[in-house]
């Protein structure tokens, strides 16, 4: 009697957790979802569906708003002011690819024995660590007519009337802003290369060395393999990033003299002209084309890299399965 | 073999060679701001800028980029934004990677993918309409308004700890209930220790972000006793345009924190940079 009463208890009690254990996990799934989903429902999503919504209209921050339809969309593709800052864009994509190859030769550079390398590391790393402004300055102070870099190409031996006007020549104030851009991140896609080569196992270095592999071998089969998709990732990354550049325009010319870039004329569009409507347009036009991106990377790398591993493409996976088929209906054959 | 030898010393050579004007191109810039900094007015004028300056003690520009940008309260508020947005960060960061990671749930796979969407957002476009938002609810010119604008904004610190979680074995997890252990205490007293690296580097990646942002902060912070120190940097524009020997002390003083920091941290700034970019 009392032995059943027992169980009858502890069965009880066993109930009563499993029911106080949901109770407790839907608590704890509440109270840890509630101030994250808060502040992204909030700051991102309210935003993102106004500024939907906002693109429709002919609006200032404050004062009636007037629907006008697709006329703001028409608008981005019309005014050449934004057409120019596209363009603008294309320049700071160039320097992307330029510090990408910049931070690939240093990394392949590290990852062989250097001495002093945490000097040089460190020195081409802390550009990344200084703000957007103080970079700013920095640069106007280094292009100023007449000053650092003025100076330096006078030692080399140039003359200062040979010498262009590096903020205000249209035809290079823009390649000396992408440079500044250049100069604050190979350094952080250097440490982001480097981290990525020296995942792979030593042992590979020493038996490839073992095999009378040379450096070039080494980069070649050894190396580039192991960083392909980080690559790739990074030049995707470049194109919203390009259409993003806003600090080195902002601070060192204001946008003047043909340097806006798609950020800077949307942030004067939006809070100097007031023209709301027509800036909420042009961010989404910017989501498109970074939307697109991503579903290009993502397609890209579903192509090339499905199938789980990352050296071996779909192709060459497709090529072996079909290779093993072979085998086992011969063998099949044979039996 | 001798000319192998040879090739490779080569080799050898223009490495370094490489190395050392690479590391020149990042220093001079910020080396010739040092030196302009210690110059006085009328040094400045008259010598070239790649002149050395006349005393390595003269740090009255300083004193007055300090004094004049109100530098004081730049770094004061930034020190408490950092405290509060980089604790809030850490808290809601993990305990949202631990309920995703952890429990199956409706709507579980929606929310992640919600957060995974908002890191395409761009984000200095989307402020047009978030500056009405915070507006409307009275955050506006508030230093607590900034500070939930920027833990609102943040999707680093839910990436590295949701990729933290994934190598975290469950049976950690199991063994505590077993014990007896409330899911709380699982979270608490068992997982949240072990986050360690995750929370160093995500306090390395949101703490150099969030020093150095100047968009938002100028945006919802414009009395001037609110200025962060990115925002007193820029008030150098103005009224000192042109007298660099000023602006170059202003940009030492914003840099030296971080580049103190980074050269007592280096090890683990550059793991916390790693391991933030494995996530494509």
């Amino acid at each position: 009697m009392g032995k059943g009463g027992g169980a009858v208890a502890t069965k009880k009690t066993f109930a009563e957790k499993m029911k106080s254990r949901e109770a407790q996990q839907f608590f704890v799934i509440v109270t840890f979802l509630f101030a994250p989903l808060l502040l992204l429902i909030v700051f991102t999503y309210l935003p993102f569906m106004r500024m939907v919504q906002f693109s429709f209209y002919n609006m200032k921050y404050i004062g009636p708003k007037k629907f006008v339809g697709l006329a703001n969309y028409i608008d981005v593709f019309h005014r050449t002011e934004i057409f120019r800052a596209l363009l603008v864009s294309v320049y700071y994509m160039g320097g992307a690819v330029v510090q990408l190859a910049l931070a690939l030769f240093f990394a392949t550079l590290m990852v062989f024995k250097v001495k002093g390398e945490s000097v040089f590391k460190a020195a081409l790393f802390f550009p990344y660590l200084i703000c957007g402004i103080a970079v700013g300055f920095i640069f106007k102070f280094f292009y100023a007519r007449g000053f650092v870099f003025d100076s330096l190409l006078q030692i080399f031996g140039m003359k200062l009337e040979d010498i262009p006007y590096w903020l205000q020549d249209q035809r290079i104030n823009n390649v000396a802003l992408a440079a500044t851009s250049v100069w604050r991140y190979t350094g952080q896609n250097m440490i982001m290369f480097l981290g990525a080569m020296m995942s792979v196992d030593t042992d590979l270095y020493e038996a490839a060395a073992l095999d009378g592999a040379n450096n070039w071998h080494r980069f070649r089969y050894i190396i580039l393999p192991s960083i392909k998709s980080i690559i790739v990732l990074n030049l995707i990354l470049s194109i919203s990033g390009s259409l993003s550049a806003f600090e080195p325009p902002y601070v060192i010319t204001n946008g003047t003299m043909g340097t806006g870039t798609y950020f800077v004329i949307m942030n004067r569009l939006a809070h100097e002209n007031q023209k709301v409507g027509l800036a909420c347009a042009m961010a989404i036009v910017l989501l498109a084309i970074i939307i697109l991106c991503t579903v290009a990377q993502k397609l890209f790398f579903a192509y090339v890299f499905d199938n789980g591993t990352d050296d071996e493409s779909k192709a060459a996976v497709r090529k072996r399965k079909k290779a093993e088929q072979k085998k086992r209906a011969q063998k099949g054959a044979a039996v | 073999m001798r000319k192998k030898k040879g090739l490779s010393l080569v080799f050898e050579i223009l490495k370094y060679i490489s190395l050392v004007f690479a590391a020149l191109c990042a220093l001079i810039p910020v080396c010739v701001c040092i030196l302009t900094a210690f110059k006085t007015n009328e040094e400045y004028a008259a010598t070239s800028v790649l002149d050395l300056p006349q005393s390595f003690l003269n740090f009255d520009n300083f004193v007055t980029a300090f004094q004049k940008a109100n530098m004081l309260r730049g770094f004061l508020n930034t020190g408490l934004v950092l405290v509060v947005v980089l604790t809030a960060s850490i808290f809601m960061g993990s305990m949202l990677a631990y309920v995703l990671n952890r429990f199956k749930f409706p709507g579980r796979g929606l929310i992640q993918n919600l957060f995974m969407f908002a890191a395409l957002l761009p984000g200095i476009a989307m402020q047009v309409t978030i500056y009405q938002i915070m507006y409307s609810l009275g955050l506006v010119n508030h230093l607590y308004g900034y500070m939930i604008v920027l833990m609102g904004t943040d999707i680093i610190s839910i990436y590295i700890f949701l990729q933290f979680f994934e190598n975290l074995p469950v049976s950690l997890d199991e063994s505590a209930i077993m014990d007896g252990c409330t899911y709380f205490g699982v979270f608490f007293k068992i997982l949240f220790p072990l986050l360690k690296p995750a929370i160093m580097t995500s306090l390395l990646l949101k703490g150099v972000s969030v020093y150095n942002e100047y968009y938002a902060s100028n945006l919802y912070l414009q009395a001037p006793k609110l200025k962060t120190i990115s925002t007193a940097l820029y008030t150098f524009t103005g009224p000192y345009g042109n007298q660099y020997n000023y602006i170059c002390a202003g940009v030492l003083i914003t840099i030296a924190p971080i580049l103190i920091l980074f050269l007592v941290f280096q090890k683990r700034v550059y793991g916390g940079m790693a391991a933030g970019a494995v996530k494509g």
